[in-house]
Formats: structure tokens, sequence, C-alpha cells
């Protein structure tokens, strides 16, 4: 017995090694080329191209933070993106609120149809071209409009808000409020929106993101570069700019090796927000990415 | 208690209970109408010969003329091929290993290490799509990245330019997919494994089971429905593949491998072809839509079959 209870340690050691090894290694695939990223970013040019950058900063140098943050595109990029983020936030929040609360109510005439209505845009589409003539005959062509209205609702966002409220919401709350004379609009400002707080927050943040990181709407339907976020400049010079030179982006000439390391600056500029909230809200997302998940 | 059965109220009293509640509806419906259902009408153009000065409505019909063109047109093998492998790939790659990382993670005992990887993996979810491209190409970059630099160290040359590759490309594309995604993906798993019974292990404990043996009887068995759901789900939207990182990653020398449908639609109706080809890219989209749409039936009735969860 004893014996056997020693192998069983044995094995479940080497188990407990191999375990902490697996999480380990994938870590630090993710973490590596971020951290190299970042000290990139803060080196020598020079060192950077001559390969002596490995894990931390050689040759500290803020040179090339100086020529992207004199640049003006790289702020008039972020001006567009954080009013693109907020307003289109605001928008999508407000509206899959509105939609979820009714959505929610088990007892409403025709809900099923509604829902219908609703889930099937997830499932086809009209597609790339249709949207774009769409977008053009609204006139929204190269307007700021372009980039808060059309996506203003994620479905699948509005069914893990309706799920929300379904399980935390109960019919008797209702009842009881309507017993004291509370209506339905009363009822959804004064109960529903203050028990929601917890997927506010996280529609709030997912939609929040998600315009922060889009690209493609504004690839398509701006031609104006003062219209343009910033993932539109970060494209040009991170993608783009291979074929060009650094001229052709930043009005700037730069030699070859300062201009790959404004790439890297590029990226931490263009990501530290996100990352500077990140691990203080992640406990929201993962709540919400699991909250979506109990019923789709 | 008083159950209210939908079913039973008529639609003259719902109305007048709940008349809010529609008049709340009244904007969301509007705008997925708009939004979503307009496009939708919008793709009759597929069956015509779109041009921009009749409009919609009054261009001349043509039947299934852009289909055809489509079905018969020399890319039509390669962008479908590109298309399939490329899912089936991202598919294969990306499966195992957040079911992998979830339950490695679950045997770790640490809290502390636990909640500091977990953190770090989930971070690339929220990296975008152009950052993701550009980190991509700085990091193989073949001169100054940290690949041309290992490659110098250790064989004293520089290596040829990895993006020009057609066959690397798919291997660039999946794998920091998986990169990006593989932290994010575990969660859900890592979710149904707190809620394993600890009971169980207990008993397993008990009857002399080691750890390992613990992972596989006691931990997979209770995740495999999720896995099972979540692999169904992936195959029914396996040709709604992103035409952002694509078009991102896509360039002259990589095209043969890097053309699927949706940029092809892209580059078919908006940057090559202009406001002459949007009724063929609209068919070729469609197309693929279609597609899609039946096979997330399918896989939605296998599901319901299989696991008893549907999605709709």
């Amino acid at each position: 017995m004893k014996k056997s209870t020693k192998i069983k340690n044995k094995q479940d050691r080497w188990f407990y090694f191999f375990c902490y090894a697996v999480v380990t290694i994938l870590t630090l695939l993710v973490l590596y080329p971020i951290v190299y990223i970042i000290s990139a970013s803060f080196s020598n040019s020079d060192m950077v191209a001559l390969g002596k950058v490995w894990l931390w900063p050689v040759d500290f140098s803020l040179a090339s933070y100086k020529i992207i943050l004199k640049h003006g595109r790289v702020w008039t990029g972020y001006k567009n993106t954080i009013l693109y983020t907020a307003a289109g936030t605001l928008i999508n929040v407000a509206i899959t609120l509105i939609c979820a609360y009714p959505m929610a109510r088990k007892n409403l005439w025709g809900r099923r149809a509604i829902i219908f209505f609703f889930t099937f845009t997830m499932m086809f589409s009209g597609g790339m071209i249709p949207s774009y003539i769409l977008v053009k005959q609204l006139g929204m062509l190269n307007t700021r409009w372009a980039m808060v209205i059309p996506g203003a609702m994620n479905v699948y966002n509005m069914v893990v808000c309706r799920t929300f409220i379904e399980n935390n919401i109960p019919d008797e709350m209702l009842e009881a409020a309507k017993i004291d004379g509370c209506n339905n609009t009363q009822f959804f400002f004064q109960m529903v929106l203050p028990l929601s707080k917890a997927i506010i927050a996280v529609m709030a943040l997912w939609y929040g993101v998600g315009h922060w990181n889009s690209y493609f709407g504004a690839f398509l339907y701006l031609r104006d570069q003062d219209l343009y976020p910033l993932q539109i400049f970060l494209k040009e010079i991170l993608i783009v700019s291979q074929k060009l030179n650094s001229a052709d982006v930043l009005d700037e000439e730069v030699t070859t090796t300062v201009y790959q390391t404004l790439k890297y600056c590029v990226v931490v500029v263009a990501s530290a927000p996100l990352f500077c909230v990140y691990p203080f809200v992640q406990k929201y997302f993962q709540e919400g990415a699991l909250l979506g998940s109990v019923k789709g | 208690m008083k159950k209210i059965n939908a079913n039973a109220v008529p639609i003259k009293k719902s109305l007048k209970r709940d008349w809010e509640l529609y008049l709340f509806l009244l904007l969301p419906v509007a705008y997925v109408f708009i939004f979503n259902y307009i496009p939708m009408g919008g793709l009759v153009i597929a069956f015509k010969d779109y041009e921009v000065r009749k409009g919609i409505w009054e261009s001349d019909w043509v039947g299934l003329e852009q289909f055809k063109r489509f079905f018969e047109s020399y890319m039509f093998k390669d962008v479908m091929g590109n298309t399939i492998v490329l899912a089936l790939y991202g598919l294969i790659a990306g499966f195992p290993i957040p079911v992998l990382f979830a339950l490695t993670l679950n045997s770790v005992k640490n809290k502390r290490f636990k909640k500091i990887t977990q953190t770090i993996v989930n971070m690339p979810h929220f990296i975008s799509t152009v950052v993701m491209v550009g980190v991509l190409m700085l990091v193989f970059h073949n001169r100054l990245g940290i690949y041309g630099n290992l490659v110098h160290v250790l064989t004293g040359e520089y290596p040829g330019d990895v993006f020009a590759s057609p066959s690397a490309f798919r291997h660039f594309y999946v794998w920091s997919g998986v990169w990006q995604g593989f932290g994010w993906s575990s969660i859900i798993y890592t979710a149904a494994l707190t809620g394993v019974d600890p009971s169980y292990h207990e008993a397993a404990q008990l009857d002399g089971a080691s750890r390992f043996q613990r992972v596989i009887y006691v931990d997979l068995p209770t995740i495999v429905p999720t896995i099972v759901t979540l692999l169904i789900l992936d195959m029914g939207s396996i040709l709604s593949l992103g035409y952002e990182k694509v078009l991102l990653m896509q360039n002259s020398l990589n095209i043969s491998a890097s053309q699927v449908v949706s940029t092809y639609v892209y580059e078919m109706g908006i940057s090559g072809g202009g406001a002459g080809n949007f009724s063929y890219s609209t068919a070729i989209g469609m197309f693929n839509n279609v597609i899609e749409l039946i096979l997330l039936i399918i896989v939605n009735q296998i599901s319901k079959r299989i696991s008893d969860t549907s999605v709709f």
C-alpha cells in the first residue's frame, strides 16, 4: 500500500511538472513578442537593426517616440478613434439595452417572431457590396456617421444582455412593482438599468474594444485623411509601407532602420490604452464571455 | 401563484399592457431592418447587371449569369480551395490547444501563478487585427526582426522573405490566430472545469487514481459536451473566414494561397473592378453566404441531436 502511494506520488509529481511546463511555455510564447516589441521601441534603432535587442531595451532611447508623437496624423487618428469609440459605444449600448429588455419578457406577444427577426441576421447577411451601396445611398460615405451608425447593434451582444436580464430580474419583481403603480418604462429606468450595471459594463467594454480596433469600416467608407481613425494610420505605416518609404506615409524621410523602429513605437502607442485598462477589467470580459456561452 | 402563458394573452390585451415595450423595440427593429435586411434585399443585384446610373431596380436582369461567370472563372477553384484549406487548417490547429491549456492550467495548484498566466494569455485577444499583422511582419522580418536575426546568428546568413511565400502564408495566418486566440478560447473550458464536483475527485483518489488519471477520467469527460458543441459551431461557420486579416497579409507574391472568397469579393467589387463588378462580386458573396447558411442549419440539427444544445 505504502509503496503504491509512493509511486503514485512520483507519477503525480511528473504530472504536475508537465502541467506547469505546458502552462509556462505557452505563456512565455505569448509574452515574448510583446516584451520584445516594447523593448525594441525603447531601443536605439541601430541596435534593433543589428539584432542586438533580444529581451530588454539596448541603448535606451526615446528618439523614435519623439518622431512619432510630433507627427500630426497620430494625433488626428487618436482624436478620431476616441470620438468613434465614445459615440459608437454610447449608441451601441443604448440600442442593445432597449432591445434586450423587451426581449427578456417571456410573455411579450410575438416575442419568438421578433427574436427570429434579429437572430436571422446572425446567420445570413447581404454581404459587403449591398451594404456598401446602402451606406453610399444614405449619403454616409466619407462621413463620420459611417463609423458609428452601421454597426449600431450586435445581435449576439443583445442576446447575451437578454439572458442576463432574464436571469437576474425575476418576473415577481415586475409584478410587485406594478402593484406599486410602476409602469414598464419606469421599471426599465429605475429597476432594470441599475440592476444591470455589470452587463452594461461588459457591453461597453466589448463594443468599445471593437470600435477601438476596427479598421475595415474606415477602410471601406472613408476617403478623407482627416476622418481616419488610428487603425488606418497604423495600417499604412505597418503594412502598406512594406513597399513605400517613410516619406509617403510620414511626410518625412528617415532611414530604413529608423523607420523600422518607428513601427514598434506605433504598435505600442496604439495598443497602450487598451493594455493599461485591460488588467483591471478582464474580470468583466470573462464574465461576459461566459454569460454569452451559457445560452447562445 | 399566477403564471402567465405567453400564448394565452390575446394580442389586444398584450398591446395595451406592453405598448411601451413595443415602443422600445421600434428603434432596434428599424435599425436592423435598415442595416441588415435592406442589404439582403440588395442581393437582387446578384441576378442583375448593376449599373450605378440605373440603380438597383432599373438595372437589367441577367438571371444566373453572374454565378455562372464565377463557377466558370479560373479563380473559382483557387478561391474556394484556399478558403476551405485555410479554414480547416485553422480549425484543426486552433482547437486542441485551448483544451490542453485549460486542462493543464486547471491542474496547477498555485493560485497566483494561475491568475498571472491567465491574464497574460488573454492579452492578445485585445490586439487589433492591424497591430497583429504588423507585429507578425516586424517579428518575422527577414533582416530586422527576431526571425531574421535568429537565423543570422545560427547560420550566418539572412533568410529569404517569408511573406513572399504562398506556403508560408497559411502557417502564418493560422498560427498567429492560435497565438492570439487560444487563451481567450480556453476561458470557457476553464469555467466548465471549475464546475467539476469535488466529490468525484475525492472518490477517484480513494480508488487510487493518479492526478493524471483524474484529468483523463474526471476532468475531460466534464468538458466533452462543451468541446463537442464548440466544434460543431466552428464547423458551421467554417466558410465565414474573416477578410480583415487575410486582406492585410495579402500581397502579390502570396496571392495564390491568400485569395479567399471574401477577399475576392472585395477585390472584384471595391478595389479593382469598381461599380461595374458590383453584381459579380455580390453573386460570389451570396454563393458563399448561402452555403454557409446551409452548413449552419445542418450543423445545428446535428448539435441538437448529439448534445441537446442548439444555437437557434
